[in-house]
C-alpha cells in the first residue's frame, strides 16, 4: 500500500504581526493543490505575539496553523526560523512546502532545503500538480508538484520537478498568485509548538533596524498608470501622476524611469520590481522589455502610449496607442472628465 | 596575521539575448553558445573582498565552479587584486543544481580550510536563484548573512554588516566564520594594468598541458619544471577535481540534483485582441467611453 501522501505547507511571513501578501496568495494557491491532491492545507506561523494572525490565515483557507512562538524569532535571523521549520519538517512530513520569493523567503528556503536535502526552485510564476516521465532515469511520478519558473533573465520557462525526497519545496514571486477574499466563517485548529532553539541558532544578532513603509503598494492597485523613460524628466512625471489622480489609480514606472531618479523604487514594476494584475495598467513611454512585462503582461488590459510603432509592449497590450504621450494623456485626461 | 577570506565566483552566459536555441534537448543550457561573463553580483562580493583587504588585511581565495573555460574569470579576478585562485572543474560536476553545486563548493572550501569568511554575489543572471549563497552556508554549518551592502567592522571574532531588507536595512553582528551573500551595492573597481601585465599569463595544469601539445612539446619533465615556476611567480590557477576535493559522486552533477527539468519554452508573446486607438481627439473619447462602458474604469 502506497504510504499516506503528505500535506501542502505554507510559510507564512509576518512583519510586527502583519502577514506579508505573498503568504496568503500562497494559502489560496496551497488550497488549491491540497483539494487537488486530497490532503490538508496547513501554516507555519513563526514569531512572538503573533498568534492574533492564525484567524487571518485559516480565514483564508488554512486547515491549521502550526504557531511557533519564541522570543529568538523576532525579529526574524535566519538560523532559528530555519531550525523551527526543519524540526517540523522531520516531524510530519509535508508534500509541498511554499515560501514567498521575498527577502527573508529567499534566504530562508535554501537553508532549509539544504538541510532536509530537498530540491528547491526559486521564483516560482505558477504551480500545478502533474504526472512526470524521468525519461533520463527511466522513472515514472505521479502527482508531482510542476514548479514553472522564468529563468535565463525572463527568456524561457521551465517546469521544474523535485525528484527526491518530499518536501517539495518552492519560493514563489509575489503577485503572481490570485487572492481570493477571505471566508470568516472558516473555521480551522490552531496547533501551538514549542522550538528547540540553541545558542548555536543565536549566534547573528540584530543591531539596529531601519524600515520603512513603501511609499505605494501597487500589488493592491486596481489601476495603474506607469511612467517610463519616455517620459523625458522628473517633471513631467507630474503628468503620469495627474492621469492617475484622474481616473483613480496609482503610479508604477519601469526601472529606467526609477534610475533616472524621478520616482522611488516602490513604484519599479517588473523583474525587479513588483508584478502587479490590475484590472487596468497604461504604459506611458515604456518599450517593453522582457524584464518589465514580466511585471505586468497579466494585467486584465493593458494600454501602450509609444512613439515608436514597434516597441515591444505593444505585443502583449490590447490597446496601443501610437503617438507621443505628451499630448495623448491631457487628451486622455480631457476624455475621462468630460464622461463622468 | 590578516584575514583568509574566500570569494566564490560564476562564468555566466550574458543572458540579455538569448533564445530556446541555447538549450539541450535534457534542458540544461548550451553555454558554448553564449558569451560568457563574470557574474555581476560575484564581481561585488570580490569587490567587498578587495576592500577588507584594504582595510583589515586578507589573503583573497577566489575560486569558481566551471568548464575548463571558466578559468577566465579567475584571471579577471587576479587582475582586480585576488591573490590566489581555484578552479574546481570536472565532468562529474555538469548538470548539476543548486544543491549539487553548494555540495561541492563546500568540499572545496573545506578542502582550503581555515578561512574566516566566505562572500558570494548574491545571485546569478542564468538562474536568478540566490540559494547557492545560502546552502553552502548550511553545507559548511555557518551562520549566514544574506544581501549584504557593506561590513562595518571586523576582528577575530565577529563581523558587523550592514544587509538590505524589505524596505530597508538592517545591521546584524555575527560570528567568524561565516558567509555572506552580497549585493549590488559598490562599484567593483576595473582591472588594474599593472596587474594584467603581472598575471596575464595565469594558467591552470590543463591550459599549461594544451600549450605544451600545440607547441609539439613532449617532455614530460619540462612541464613539471615549468608548473614549479609559474607556481612561484604566483602564476598557477589551481585545477581540482571532484575526487581532489573529497566529493562523493553520488553528490554531484545531475546525479546529485534532486531538481530535474521537465519542458522548457521560449516566451511567446500573447497575441491578445489588439486594437489600435488614433491618438486624435476623437480615438481617445471612443477609447475611454468603451472603459468606462465596460466599467474598466469610473
Ligand atoms: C536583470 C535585469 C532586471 C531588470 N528589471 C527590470 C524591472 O524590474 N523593471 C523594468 O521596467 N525594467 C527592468 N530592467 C530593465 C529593462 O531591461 C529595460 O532597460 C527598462 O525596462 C527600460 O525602461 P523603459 O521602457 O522606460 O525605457 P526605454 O527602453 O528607453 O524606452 C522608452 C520608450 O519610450 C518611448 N518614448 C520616447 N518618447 C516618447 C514620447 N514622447 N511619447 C511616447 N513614447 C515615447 C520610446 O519609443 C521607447 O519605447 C531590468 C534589466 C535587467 C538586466
Amino acid at each position: 500500500m502506497a504510504e499516506k501522501r503528505g500535506n501542502v505547507w505554507i510559510f507564512i511571513e509576518q512583519e510586527g504581526g502583519k502577514i506579508a501578501n505573498v503568504s496568503l496568495e500562497l494559502v489560496c494557491k496551497g488550497r488549491e493543490l491540497a483539494n487537488r491532491l486530497g490532503v490538508k492545507t496547513e501554516a507555519l506561523l513563526l514569531g512572538n505575539g503573533v498568534a492574533d494572525a492564525t484567524e487571518t490565515v485559516i480565514h483564508h483557507g488554512c486547515d491549521k496553523v502550526f504557531l511557533v512562538e519564541d522570543e529568538a524569532l523576532e525579529p526574524f535571523t535566519v538560523l532559528p526560523y530555519a531550525k523551527s521549520i526543519v524540526d517540523l519538517v522531520k516531524k510530519h512530513k509535508p508534500n509541498i512546502l511554499l515560501f514567498g520569493a521575498t527577502n527573508k523567503g529567499r534566504e530562508l528556503g535554501p537553508r532549509v532545503a539544504s538541510e532536509l536535502l530537498c530540491g528547491l526552485t526559486a521564483d516560482c510564476t505558477d504551480l500545478k500538480i502533474d504526472d512526470f516521465d524521468d525519461k533520463i532515469n527511466k522513472k515514472s511520478y505521479k502527482d508531482k508538484l510542476m514548479q514553472i519558473r522564468p529563468a535565463f533573465g525572463g527568456n524561457i520557462i521551465a517546469t521544474i520537478v523535485n525528484t527526491w525526497e518530499d518536501p517539495q519545496i518552492v519560493t514563489v514571486r509575489p503577485g503572481v498568485m490570485k487572492l481570493a477574499p477571505p471566508d470568516k466563517s472558516r473555521k480551522g485548529e490552531v496547533e501551538k509548538v514549542a522550538p528547540e532553539i540553541t545558542d548555536t541558532e543565536k549566534v547573528v544578532k540584530v543591531i539596529e533596524r531601519i524600515r520603512k513603509e513603501k511609499d505605494v503598494d501597487l500589488q493592491a492597485s486596481q489601476i495603474i498608470v506607469a511612467g517610463g523613460y519616455g517620459v523625458g524628466s522628473k517633471d513631467n512625471f507630474k503628468l503620469i501622476e495627474g492621469l492617475a489622480k484622474a481616473i483613480g489609480g496609482d503610479v508604477g514606472a519601469s526601472r529606467a524611469a526609477v534610475d533616472a531618479g524621478w520616482i522611488s523604487h516602490d513604484h519599479q514594476v517588473g523583474q525587479t520590481g513588483v508584478t502587479v494584475r490590475p484590472k487596468l495598467y497604461i504604459a506611458c513611454g515604456i518599450s517593453g522589455s522582457i524584464q518589465h512585462r514580466a511585471g505586468m503582461s497579466e494585467s486584465g488590459k493593458i494600454i501602450a502610449i509609444n512613439t515608436d510603432p514597434e516597441a515591444p509592449i505593444f505585443s502583449c497590450a490590447h490597446y496601443g496607442i501610437v503617438g507621443d504621450l505628451n499630448e495623448v494623456i491631457p487628451k486622455m485626461i480631457k476624455a475621462f472628465k468630460a464622461k463622468v | 596575521m590578516g584575514y583568509t577570506i574566500l570569494v566564490f565566483v560564476k562564468q555566466v552566459p550574458d543572458t540579455q539575448n538569448i533564445t530556446g536555441e541555447a538549450m539541450k534537448p535534457d534542458g540544461t543550457v548550451n553555454r558554448a553558445a553564449l558569451p560568457a561573463i563574470f557574474n555581476p553580483e560575484d564581481l561585488n562580493a570580490l569587490e567587498l573582498g578587495l576592500q577588507l583587504k584594504e582595510r583589515f588585511g586578507a589573503k583573497l581565495i577566489v575560486g569558481t565552479m566551471g568548464p575548463p573555460n571558466a578559468a577566465e574569470v579567475l584571471r579577471e579576478s587576479l587582475y582586480r587584486g585576488a591573490d590566489s585562485t581555484i578552479l574546481l572543474t570536472d565532468r562529474a560536476f555538469a548538470g548539476a543544481d543548486t544543491l549539487a553545486t553548494s555540495y561541492a563548493l563546500s568540499k572545496c572550501a573545506e578542502k582550503i580550510g581555515n578561512f574566516d569568511l566566505i562572500l558570494c554575489g548574491r545571485q546569478a543572471i542564468d538562474g536568478d536563484t540566490a540559494q547557492v549563497g545560502p546552502q553552502l552556508a548550511e553545507k559548511l554549518a555557518l551562520p549566514q548573512i544574506a544581501y549584504v551592502e557593506d561590513v562595518e567592522s571586523l576582528s577575530k571574532k565577529k563581523i558587523r554588516a550592514r544587509r538590505s531588507i524589505e524596505g530597508g536595512y538592517e545591521v546584524v553582528e555575527g560570528p567568524l566564520p561565516c558567509l555572506l551573500t552580497v549585493v549590488e551595492a559598490n562599484e567593483p573597481r576595473p582591472a588594474n594594468a599593472k596587474n594584467i601585465m603581472r598575471r596575464k599569463k595565469s594558467m591552470t595544469r590543463s591550459e599549461l598541458r594544451k600549450a605544451h601539445a600545440d607547441a609539439n612539446y613532449t617532455d614530460a619533465e619540462m612541464l613539471v619544471d615549468e608548473e614549479e615556476k609559474l607556481k612561484a611567480k604566483g602564476l598557477w590557477i589551481e585545477e581540482l577535481s571532484a575526487a581532489d576535493v573529497g566529493a562523493e559522486e553520488s553528490r554531484i552533477g545531475l546525479k546529485g540534483s534532486p531538481t530535474k527539468v521537465k519542458q522548457i519554452e521560449s516566451v511567446v508573446l500573447r497575441g491578445a485582441d489588439f486594437k489600435r486607438i488614433d491618438p486624435s481627439e476623437d480615438g481617445i473619447n471612443a477609447l475611454m467611453h468603451e472603459l468606462i462602458e465596460d466599467h474598466t474604469l469610473g
